[in-house]
């Protein structure tokens, strides 16, 4: 085949002709210069700058199965587990979708936790990129709500009595507590009303919620490019850099993929369980967990005596929590150097390690107490 | 590479990847696509529904002084023709020990062969052991179509 | 001071009739409570106290409806004052009103007023008229003289739930029952049985209990000849084929005991598959001598049954594979159950002692365990074709892997040359 001559050649001028035509009037060609301006710096901590993209593949493969399992699920009490008992056993890839959908809100939830871990410790969240870790933070607080109002929604055994307990949380918060509980329930008890309220917030309000606070954490990351650690900017020496396109984003292209093939390979050997339809008036079943990325919390108030201090313990945990929330979204404004050309603190360094240790160890205890004992 | 290597090698090589990019990219939107339309196009079986069934008989399969079992949801149903030409429906479901009960067209009334537990035609426990009355589900006829749904 | 008061009561007592006014008005309903209650010996209050729950207090009758005879109101035995009466006379004081239809009728037209007559004709009546045997069980042993409640009162004697030890009290008391042929055992034999575990531990009222075979106020051993028809009552799939078998005439021509020769009467265990064998033939061979061919129709019964038992089990194991590997088979489960409707239906067929109906309701259920089958054997296909599919979209994602691995190789040879 020589070139420009071929039926081939005549295909791609056709489709030139079209893209140049659709550009004078919408005019996306004036990204690829910034696509191909965009640097990425490569340092012995680069490997972490893949995390956040990884995040944001799976955040959409999130919607896109989301989307498809929209189509059976009936949002009731009577219909819900028949519809999913349906979807598993009568559509066809009904349980491909469903299980990719259940192994891949877990897998995002890690990979938003993962990075965060490293933006914290490689100190990404400097100025001029506190805004982009606040909406970061936003979105792992949202992400876990997608994940604690999805686990409702096949409305089985497990999920009704883990909501049970989780909405029960809110509760002790005194004077508003048991209003907010009432809200999230809508009733007094996980009920049908239960079940349409976390469907409204999982498919319309927190998506939401998540598609802008993405849209504003990705724009910033374009706007201030990546953040070079400072214990990287402190070695001196020659930086390098490698092309945002197509450099960077073939190698975010490959750990997508390896993704969605363990997500399939999760789904073909470990497909999402269904387990016995919820039933408001059966006891509750031993061992009800939360799903893992609640559970060091569960865990800690399990732990927490009657009364601390004259408080109600659980109140403590739960007004502990909710002040580590709020030091997490400001942690850039909390961790500044005191004077002009002071070094980069450690203290934050050590207090990630300790939450990091503190959630692998309670983690643990979670997943290995004995309720009996 | 070394400057050595004939010229046309890089050619080659770049042809082929660009050819096993071009048929795995393509394999794998057909890997992705496949599944997502086979899962758009509505299954055979039609959903079901725990609160109303299709039978899968017509009304005229029925005739007067006669009953059938049907699956309602994830349990028994009887359809019975009562000698008056009415099609009534219970849960199939013995209220004793849940033995599966029958229309007796000598008794023209539903009876549990386990324990000889007698029904009416309103479902009523009214001899025998049975300790409560049947459930008792509506019946629709549409078209010759037998739709029974439960009472609410 | 006690006997003082007692001495006081007496001369009372002794005293109204010769006090005309007195005799008319002192003892109604209300006078006799507040004395008894007054009283200190337990056994005068205790009446007074119980009679408050009485099914007749709540009707409107007071103490003088027994205690006394024809409307007297007075307390003389001359004028008919009944202070303890006789037991030979406790179902005539009974009859006075439950065998009088028209009396009965004002009350509760339902009502049977047979029971007296009943009575007579039951082994605890004949054995009152025939010896006037002190210890034998009149009106006041079962529905407790002063506490009488309906038989649908959970709280009555009578209730189903009570039947077992009100009929235990003197029928499981060995010093009650020491002087009697027939033992102390059946309280305890019905108490492991099938149907005493059904009502005592599962609470199912509509188990039967002693009155239920034997009558309540004719209670007796049932007839030889009607065992058949008292089990028959319930079992009657079971009754009429043993009707037809070969069995039904012999055992009625020899005047055996039909379903309790095989079947025990008050420890009729449930019907358990494994054991049906070996207790089949300590039963039969009883009658069947060893070279009697007749016996291995049961060897070929049970072996029946025992092929649709290990169909149900295997398919159920199929399925639970199937579930065990994360596919939905629910609706197969839910099917398979209907092969406990064939097993019930091919127990009851034993009874007909020949293994052709067995045989019968057998195949019906094995139809339904090989579509169960079919199902697990489908849902296991798909499940290993799921994975076959995961091989080759993973070798797919594979090669666009290299693929892209050798792209960004060569875009990064291109802009060091360049």
């Amino acid at each position: 085949m020589t070139d420009g001559t071929g039926p081939g050649s005549r295909a791609r001028g056709a489709i030139g002709r079209f893209a140049s035509w659709l550009d004078d009037r919408i005019g996306l060609s004036a990204i690829m210069p910034v696509l191909r301006k965009k640097e990425v710096p490569v340092h012995r901590h680069s490997f972490w700058y893949y995390i956040g993209g990884m995040a944001l593949f799976l955040f959409l493969l999130q919607i896109a199965t989301g989307i498809l399992l929209l189509f059976y699920y009936r949002p009731s009490a009577e219909g819900a587990y028949e519809s999913i008992q349906f979807l598993m056993a009568e559509v066809e890839f009904g349980w491909l979708i469903r299980s990719i959908h259940s192994w891949g809100a877990n897998l995002m939830i890690f990979m938003a936790f993962v990075h965060m871990f490293s933006v914290m410790l490689l100190k990404a969240y400097r100025a001029p990129r506190e805004i982009t870790w606040i909406t970061g933070v936003g979105l792992l607080f949202v992400s876990m709500g997608l994940g604690f109002t999805g686990y409702l929604l096949p409305w089985n055994e497990l999920s009704f009595f883990a909501t049970r307990v989780g909405t029960e949380i809110p509760g002790v918060v005194p004077v508003v507590g048991p209003f907010i509980r009432d809200v999230l329930r809508g009733g007094e008890d996980v009920s049908g009303a239960t079940l349409t309220r976390f469907y409204a917030l999982h498919v319309s309000v927190l998506p939401a919620l998540a598609f802008m606070l993405v849209a504003l954490h990705v724009l910033l990351v374009q706007r201030h490019g990546m953040s070079v650690p400072p214990s990287i900017e402190a070695e001196g020496g020659p930086r390098r850099s490698m092309k945002f396109f197509p450099q960077f984003l073939l190698r975010d292209l490959v750990g997508w993929l390896a993704a969605l093939a363990m997500l399939a390979a999760a789904a073909a050997f470990f497909p999402a369980h269904l387990g016995e339809k919820a039933d408001p008036f059966a006891p509750a079943p031993a061992g009800i967990q939360p799903e893992w990325y609640f559970m060091f919390m569960f865990q800690t108030l399990r732990y927490l005596p009657a009364e601390i201090m004259g408080i109600e313990g659980e109140l403590v945990g739960v007004g502990a929590f909710g002040v580590v929330g709020i030091v997490l979204l400001f942690v850039p404004f909390l961790d500044k150097p005191k004077g002009p050309d002071a070094k980069p603190g450690k203290l934050w360094t050590w207090l990630t390690f300790g939450a990091l240790a503190y959630i692998l160890l309670f983690s643990y205890l979670g997943y290995t107490f004995d309720p009996n004992a | 590479m070394k400057d050595g290597d004939s010229s046309t090698k890089p050619v080659t090589r770049k042809r082929f990847v660009d050819w096993l990019l071009g048929t795995s990219a393509g394999g794998f939107l057909a890997a992705v696509f496949y599944p997502v339309a086979r899962y758009i196009v509505p299954p055979e079986v039609p959903e079901a529904s725990v609160n109303s069934v299709t039978l899968a008989f017509a009304a005229d399969d029925v005739p007067s002084n006669f009953g059938r079992i049907f699956k309602f949801g994830t349990r028994p149903g009887i359809l019975v023709r009562t000698p008056g030409g009415e099609l009534r429906a219970f849960s199939a479901r013995c209220t004793h020990l849940d033995c599966t009960v029958q229309y007796r067209e000598d008794l023209s009334h539903i009876w549990c062969a386990c324990h000889n537990g007698h029904f009416d035609l309103n479902g009523r426990n009214i001899a025998g052991p049975p300790p409560e009355p049947l459930q008792v589900f509506d019946v629709n006829e549409r078209g010759g179509q037998i739709v029974v749904s439960v009472r609410s | 001071m006690r006997v003082a008061r007692h001495l006081w009561l007496a001369t009372l007592l002794w005293l109204l009739p010769l006090v005309p006014t007195a005799a008319q008005t002192l003892p109604s309903s209300d006078a006799c409570r507040d004395c008894h209650l007054a009283l200190e010996e337990e056994s005068l209050v205790a009446p007074a106290r119980a009679y408050e729950r009485d099914v007749h207090a709540e009707t409107g009758f007071g103490c003088l409806a027994c205690h006394g005879s024809g409307g007297t109101n007075q307390l003389n035995p001359a004028a008919g004052f009944l202070a303890a009466p006789e037991r030979r006379e406790i179902p005539g004081m009974c009859g006075r009103c439950h065998s009088d239809a028209v009396f009965m009728r004002q009350f509760d037209p339902g009502l049977r007023v047979d029971q007296v007559q009943e009575y007579w004709t039951s082994r605890h009546g004949e054995l009152l008229q025939d010896s006037n045997d002190p210890d034998v069980a009149t009106c006041i042993d079962c529905h407790p003289a002063h506490e009488i409640r309906p038989a649908d009162d959970p709280a009555s004697t009578v209730h189903p739930s009570n039947i077992l030890s009100t009929c235990g009290r003197c029928h499981a008391n060995p010093a009650r029952m020491a002087a009697r042929e027939i033992g102390t055992s059946q309280v305890a034999e019905y108490t492991g049985s099938v149907h005493g575990q059904l009502l005592l531990e599962e609470g199912d009222l509509s188990a039967p209990v002693c009155n239920d075979c034997h009558g309540n106020h004719g209670a007796a051993p049932p007839g030889l000849a009607s065992v058949r028809n008292v089990c028959g009552q319930c079992h009657s799939v079971m009754a009429d084929y043993f009707d037809d078998s070969a069995h039904g005439q012999i055992f009625e021509e020899a005047d055996l005991p039909g379903c309790a020769l095989c079947h025990e009467h008050h420890a009729i265990e449930s019907v358990d598959d494994a054991a049906l064998l070996a207790r089949s033939e300590d039963v039969c061979l009883t009658c069947h001598e060893p070279p009697d061919t007749l016996g291995l129709e049961f060897r070929r019964i049970a072996a029946v049954l025992d092929t649709l038992n290990r169909a149900a089990e295997a398919s159920r194991a199929i399925l639970e594979e199937a579930e065990n590997v994360g596919m939905e088979v629910s609706q197969a489960l839910f099917e398979l159950e209907d092969v406990g409707n064939a097993q019930t239906r091919a127990h009851s067929a034993i009874h007909t002692f020949q293994v052709a109906p067995v045989r019968e309701q057998v195949a019906a259920g094995m139809e339904i365990t090989v579509r169960a089958a079919e199902r697990g054997r489908e849902a296991l296909d798909e499940h290993r074709f799921r994975r076959l599919g995961l091989g080759a979209s993973a070798s797919i994602i594979l090669l666009l892997i290299i693929g892209l691995l050798m792209k960004i190789r060569e875009l990064e040879r291109a802009e060091d040359t360049s």
